[in-house]
């Protein structure tokens, strides 16, 4: 399938100098929900800002739907929703304004149904005549994804959307973005809430620096990066290993109370063979249990590790 | 052409003016009126006539375009500064809307408010002053011409401007000096040399003497230069326009 957004050789030094983005190339399914992690400054909201045309590339070309963002800007701009991190919004204006501003502004004739059922979905329809002063930090989110989505965009760029917004209001978030997914709306996102980009994204990309030092199948990174753990609770508390046992990722817990098998879930992963060494140690075990490193302890190592 | 683009940013204008109202419209009509006033009826009776004019009537034309361009300057200005001091402007940024379009929405908008109140302060004049205008079309067309050229100043002060100190500057300390200077309580000819000749380096000698002409068909130079200098600004300013979008000046990092 042709890629929707198609990022290559992109540099972006700002003119303080500083250098936020080194050869970027990345290519976006359509369809999929990609997340970029990255550290503070790391350059995930440049690259969001040069897709979007907010900031200029100094080298590089971008493509979305094939249209290059700079001759082709208006084909570009008009399938791309963006909510920014920043809650940046007008003040005096109504809510139901602002959504038909949006709207109009990216050329789209108006439609007062779509715009009250969007409004409805992002619980905001009560508050449609309330001047957007008057809105609540999580309603001003709210108001920026409607805005995003009010000209029915095929891609949508969500820098950070979940930042300040309560537990229930998040889950109805994800609801919602895994509803435009299904509508075949593809979705880049970032977070700092890493166990959101694991439950959410098809994708992990991973910014450090500038540099995307990592694009990945989510499952498939898990699976590549992730180590997986057996711990099993023993009948009796062992002083040390059995000399048959000690061996490559086998350690005994300090109370001695646990046997941990540390294991690439890549390779032959060696349970049989343990636990027949076990019965033949004469080791009895009470309960087992199996845990994945999470995302979130493979994106610290890979950050350290550029580093 | 995305018109929905350029009507929403006009509408978006126009209902900022709607909810400022006093400020823009009430108060520029109610200050311009107290010149009426206290030139027009109570000093004017005892000013000889200029150029065969009532004293009234002679400063209208330089009054309404004192208006004219510090409203069409600080409502440009305003328009687009606020959306980049709040932030705003990314969306009008990733938006699929040419350069052209944005500044059509801008300042067509900053422009029709500044024709608004041109025609508010013309009837609020005849209220105290007794005139008539001896070519409508030309002062239509000035007037026009006026508010569109400036109101794509004001832009670009807008764009330029760090903070609402500079936004002000402009127009208070150029704009209003310039134009009281620039015959707009005399006419020239009644200065001394050297001031007479020095006088013509103000641009607004220019702008209020073509209005004049208009308006009574009397002017300190001829109205075709008055019309070459306006259209000749105008064009400085798209100029400026054209290189700001161009480098993305202010705009864009
Ligand atoms: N307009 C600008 N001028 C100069 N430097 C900038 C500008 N915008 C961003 N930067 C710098 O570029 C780097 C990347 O910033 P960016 O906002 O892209 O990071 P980020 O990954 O989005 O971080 P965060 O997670 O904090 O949002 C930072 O070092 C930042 O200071
Ligand atoms: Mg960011």
């Amino acid at each position: 399938m042709r890629p929707i957004i198609t990022v290559e050789g992109l540099n972006k030094t700002y003119a303080s100098g500083h250098c936020a983005l080194r050869d970027i190339n990345l290519a976006i399914k359509p369809g999929e929900i990609l997340a970029l992690l990255g550290p503070n400054g790391a350059g995930k909201t440049t690259l969001i800002s040069i897709v979007c045309g907010i900031v200029n590339p100094s080298s590089g070309r971008v493509r979305v739907d094939g249209h290059d963002i700079q001759r082709d800007y208006r084909a570009a701009r008009a399938c791309i929703g963006l909510v920014p991190q920043e809650l940046s919004t007008d003040a005096f204006e109504s809510v139901l304004a602002a959504v038909r501003f949006s709207r109009g502004l990216f050329g789209r004739a108006p439609n007062s149904a779509f715009l009250e059922k969007l409004l409805r979905q992002l619980s905001l329809w009560e508050k449609r005549d309330s001047r957007i002063m008057d809105l609540s930090g999580g309603m001003k989110r709210r108001l920026l994804i409607a805005k995003a989505l009010s000209h029915e965009p095929r891609i949508l760029f969500l820098d950070e959307p979940t930042a300040g917004v309560d537990v229930a209001l998040r889950q109805d978030m994800w609801q919602m973005v895994q509803e435009l997914r299904q509508q075949g709306v593809t979705i880049i996102l970032t977070t700092h809430y890493i166990e959101e980009a694991e439950a959410m994204a098809d994708r992990i990309g991973v910014i450090n620096r500038g540099e995307l030092i990592l694009v990945e199948d989510k499952s498939a990174l898990m699976e590549q990066l992730g180590t997986r753990q057996l711990r099993l609770t023993l009948q009796q508390p062992l002083e040390q290993l059995p000399p048959n046992l000690s061996g490559e990722g086998l350690s005994l817990s300090e109370d001695g109370q646990e046997l941990v098998y540390t294991f690439d879930a890549q390779h032959e992963t060696g349970i049989a063979q343990l636990l027949r060494r076990l019965d033949e140690a004469g080791v009895d075990f009470k309960n087992l249990h199996s845990k994945q490193s999470s995302l979130e302890e493979i994106f610290v190592d890979l950050v350290k590790e550029a580093r | 052409m995305n018109l929905h683009g350029v009507s929403a940013i006009y509408r978006f204008e126009m209902a900022r003016a709607r909810r400022t109202l006093m400020q823009s419209v009430a108060s520029p009509v109610l200050s311009t009126s107290l010149y009426f006033i206290v030139f027009g009826t109570a000093i004017g009776n005892r000013m000889g006539d200029i150029d065969g004019i009532g004293y009234g009537a002679f400063i209208i034309p330089g009054l309404l375009m004192l208006s004219l361009l510090s409203e069409s300057i600080s409502n440009a200005s305003f328009g687009i500064f606020f959306p980049q001091f709040s932030g705003t402007i990314y969306e009008v940024l990733s938006a699929p809307v040419s350069p052209f379009e944005i500044v059509l929405g801008y300042v067509g908008a900053a422009a029709t408010k500044s024709v608004i109140l041109g025609v508010l302060i013309l009837i609020t004049a005849r209220l105290f002053v007794d005139y008539s205008i001896v070519h409508p079309f030309w002062t239509l067309a000035f007037l026009l011409l006026t508010a569109v050229t400036f109101s794509l100043f004001g832009f670009i002060i807008g764009i330029w401007a760090d903070d609402f100190q500079q936004l002000q500057v402009i127009p208070l300390m150029v704009i209003t000096p310039l134009t009281f200077l620039g015959g707009a309580f005399y006419s020239i000819e009644m200065l001394p040399e050297p001031w007479q000749s020095l006088t013509l380096f103000n641009p607004m000698v220019y702008l209020i003497s073509g209005f004049r002409w208009a308006f009574y068909g009397v002017a300190d130079v001829q109205v075709g230069i008055s019309l070459l200098m306006t259209l000749g600004f105008l064009l400085l300013c798209l100029a400026a326009v054209t290189w700001i979008f161009r480098t993305g000046y202010r705009l864009k990092s």
